[in-house]
C-alpha cells in the first residue's frame, strides 16, 4: 500500500526532528563527560611535565613537549608516599576484614536466628543509621586520646569496624536464602556456625563482595578521622599524606611532583572501579533505594 | 513459620543470638550510643579541661560562646551559601543529565561509567587539581583565568582572592563531587518507570514536555525528594572539599564550614575544646534536623498519595 505524500513528509520531519534532538543530547552528554574527565586529564598531563617546562609555561599547554617520569620518582623518593600507601593498605585490609567478621555474625543473627529482644534490637539498629558521624566523633576522639591510642593503627581502626548500613544490607540478602536449606542442614546436624560459613556466605557471595569493595573505597578515601587521630607522619594515610605534601612536601611550587603523587593516589581506586564497575554502581544505588 | 527465622526454644537460643550480635553491639554501644549521649553532656559542661577532665559548672555558656564566635558565624554563613547553591544546581543538573542519558542507547554505558568516576576518587587528591586549575600565581594565571581572559574579562585569583571567587570554586568542586551519586540514583529511577505509561501517552499524542511533567516527574518525584533531603544533609556536612582546595587552615582562608569549625575546636591550632566542639555540632544538627523535617513535610504535601 502506498502512503500518501503528506504522511511521508510528516514522517520525514519527525525523523529529522528526532535526529536533531539526539545530536543535542549527545553534545550535552559529551560536554558533561568533558567536565568530569578534564581534571583527570590535567593531573596526568601536569604530572609528566618537567618542573622547568611547567614553570616556563605562562600559558598552560594542553600537551607535554618533553614527557618525563621524574616526577613519579620524586614523589616516591623525596616524600614518604610509599609509607603513606603502606599505612593505607594496612588500615584498609585490617578494617575491612574486622568489619566483615563483625557484621556477618550480626546480620546472620538478625536474619536467621530467633531470640528474645530481636525485633526491639533491630529497630534500635535502624535508628542508629540516622546518627551522623560528626556528632559521635567528638567523644570518640577524646576516648581514643585518653586510651593513648593516638598515632596507632588500633586507634585508626577501632571506630570504623562496624557499619549499621552494611549489617542491614547483608541481613536483607541472608533472608533471601530459602528456609528449607536451614532445616535440611539442621536435620543433618549442622551447627548454626557451620551453616553460616558453609551455606550462607557462599550463596550470598556477590553481596559480600560488594560490601567489601564499598568498604575498601571508604577506607582508602577516609580523611577526617585519620586527620584527628594522627599527627605523626609515620601513621598518615594517603589523604593526609597528600595534604602534608601540599603544605610542606616538595615546596608549594613544584606542581608536577604534587600531581604525580595525586595520580598515584587516585589510580588504585580508578582501577578497582573499572574492574568492579557493575558491583560498585549497584551497591551505591542500593544506598539510594533503601530509604 | 516466620520468614525471619526458626523458633528455638529456651535460653540457649537467646544466648546464641546475642552472642552472634555481641561484637557489633559492643562496638556500636562504645563508639556510637555512648558518644551520642556524651556529646550532649560535654556541650553543657562549662570550662571543661580535656587534660584534667574537670569542669567548673553546668550551663549554656558553651552555646552562647559558639554563637558569638565570629569564626563560627563565618562558618555558618559559608555553609548556608554552599547549601543554597549546590543543592538546587546539582539536583537540576543531574536530572537533566539523567534525562539525556535515558533518551540515548549508544554509548550509554560509557557515559555512565565516566560520570561515576568522581565518586571513587580521593576528595583531597583531586581537590589539588581544582586548586591548580583555578589558581593565579606570579608566574601563571592558570587555565580557568586563561578562559576568562579569552572572554575579555580580567583574571581573578580563585584560591587566595576575593570571597565570592573562593566560594565559587568551592561550589563547583562540591557539585562535581556529588553529581555521580545523583546521576546514578536518577537514571535508575527513570529506567524503572513503567514503559506502558509512555506508550499510552504517545497514543494520546502528548508532547514531550507534557509527558515529562505529567508522567516522568510525578513517577520519579520520591527519588528527587530523597536526593534533595540527602543533598541538604550532605552539603551541611561539607568539610573535606574545602580542605582539599584551601588547605587545613580554613579560618585563615575565611572558608571554614560548620563541620570544619567543630573539628578545629576539637583539634588543630585552636583545639582542645571538646565542649565548644560539642555545642557547635549540636547546633549544626539542630539546623539539619529542622530542615530535614521541613523537607519531609513539603514532600508529603506534594506527593500524589497523602
Amino acid at each position: 500500500m502506498a502512503k500518501s505524500q503528506d504522511i511521508v513528509k510528516l514522517e520525514r520531519t519527525a525523523k529529522t526532528k528526532n535526529a536533531v534532538f539526539k545530536t543535542l543530547m549527545y553534545i550535552f552528554l559529551a560536554f558533561w563527560g568533558l567536565v568530569v574527565l578534564f581534571p583527570f586529564y590535567w593531573m596526568l598531563l601536569s604530572s609528566i611535565k618537567s618542573y622547568a617546562s611547567y614553570m616556563g609555561e605562562r600559558l598552560p599547554k594542553f600537551y607535554a613537549s618533553d614527557p618525563t617520569f621524574d616526577n613519579y620518582i620524586n614523589a616516591f623518593t623525596q616524600v614518604p608516599l610509599a609509607k603513606y600507601f603502606l599505612n593505607t593498605l594496612i588500615f584498609t585490609v585490617i578494617t575491612t576484614l574486622l568489619m566483615m567478621l563483625v557484621i556477618v555474625f550480626a546480620a546472620y543473627a538478625f536474619a536467621r536466628l530467633d531470640f528474645k529482644g530481636k525485633s526491639f534490637l533491630f529497630v534500635g539498629f535502624l535508628a542508629l543509621m540516622m546518627i551522623p558521624n560528626e556528632l559521635v566523633i567528638i567523644t570518640n576522639f577524646v576516648t581514643i586520646t585518653n586510651m593513648n591510642l593516638r598515632n596507632t593503627f588500633l586507634g585508626l581502626i577501632l571506630p570504623s569496624v562496624t557499619s549499621v548500613f552494611y549489617i542491614y544490607l547483608l541481613k536483607e540478602n541472608f533472608e533471601q536464602v530459602p528456609d528449607e536449606l536451614y532445616y535440611a542442614a539442621k536435620v543433618d546436624g549442622t551447627s548454626d556456625l557451620k551453616y553460616l560459613f558453609k551455606v550462607m556466605i557462599p550463596i550470598c557471595r556477590p553481596t559480600i563482595i560488594t560490601v567489601i569493595i564499598l568498604k575498601v573505597i571508604e577506607c582508602w578515601n577516609s580523611y577526617v578521622w585519620p586527620r584527628l587521630i594522627t599527627d605523626d607522619a609515620n601513621y598518615f594515610l594517603v589523604s593526609n599524606g597528600i595534604q602534608e605534601i601540599r603544605e610542606n612536601g616538595f615546596g608549594r611550587d613544584n606542581i608536577p611532583a604534587m600531581m604525580a603523587a595525586v595520580v598515584a593516589v587516585s589510580l588504585p581506586l580508578i582501577i578497582l572501579f573499572l574492574v568492579f564497575r557493575n558491583k560498585i554502581m549497584e551497591g551505591v544505588s542500593r544506598e539510594g533505594t533503601k530509604g | 513459620m516466620t520468614k525471619s527465622g526458626v523458633k528455638r526454644e529456651g535460653i540457649m537460643g537467646t544466648l546464641s543470638g546475642w552472642l552472634y550480635l555481641a561484637p557489633a553491639l559492643a562496638f556500636l554501644i562504645f563508639f556510637m550510643v555512648y558518644p551520642l549521649i556524651d556529646v550532649f553532656i560535654y556541650s553543657f559542661e562549662e570550662g571543661y579541661n580535656s587534660a584534667s577532665q574537670t569542669y567548673f559548672g553546668i550551663g549554656g555558656y558553651n552555646y552562647s560562646y559558639v554563637l558569638r564566635d565570629p569564626y563560627f558565624l563565618q562558618a555558618v554563613k559559608n555553609t548556608f551559601i554552599l547549601v543554597i547553591f549546590t543543592v538546587p544546581v546539582s539536583t537540576i543538573l543531574s536530572l537533566l543529565i539523567s534525562l539525556a542519558l535515558n533518551s540515548i542507547e549508544k554509548f550509554k554505558k560509557l557515559f555512565q561509567t565516566i560520570y561515576f568516576l568522581p565518586y571513587v576518587t580521593n576528595t583531597l587528591a583531586v581537590g589539588l587539581v581544582f586548586m591548580i586549575l583555578f589558581q593565579k600565581t606570579p608566574y601563571t594565571d592558570g587555565l580557568i583565568n586563561l578562559l576568562i581572559k579569552a572572554m575579555g574579562m580580567s583574571p581573578v585569583d580563585f584560591i587566595e582572592g576575593p570571597y565570592w571567587a573562593k566560594m565559587f570554586v568551592l561550589c563547583v568542586y562540591v557539585i562535581w563531587i556529588v553529581m555521580p551519586f545523583k546521576i546514578l540514583i536518577l537514571t535508575s529511577a527513570l529506567a524503572s518507570v513503567n514503559p506502558v505509561y509512555y506508550k499510552a501517552a504517545k497514543i494520546d499524542g502528548a508532547s514531550k514536555t507534557r509527558i515529562f511533567f505529567k508522567i516522568t516527574l510525578p513517577m520519579i518525584s520520591p527519588m528527587i525528594f530523597y536526593l534533595v533531603i540527602t543533598g541538604f544533609i550532605g552539603a551541611f556536612k561539607a568539610y573535606s572539599d574545602a580542605v582539599a582546595i584551601f588547605g587545613v587552615d580554613l579560618n585563615a582562608a575565611g572558608m571554614n564550614t560548620m563541620v570544619g569549625y567543630v573539628y578545629d575546636m576539637l583539634y588543630c591550632d585552636g583545639g582542645g575544646y571538646p565542649s565548644y566542639a560539642s555545642a557547635a555540632a549540636i547546633i549544626l544538627f539542630a539546623i539539619v534536623l529542622t530542615i530535614t523535617v521541613i523537607n519531609l513535610i513539603v514532600s508529603k504535601k506534594t506527593a500524589p498519595k497523602g
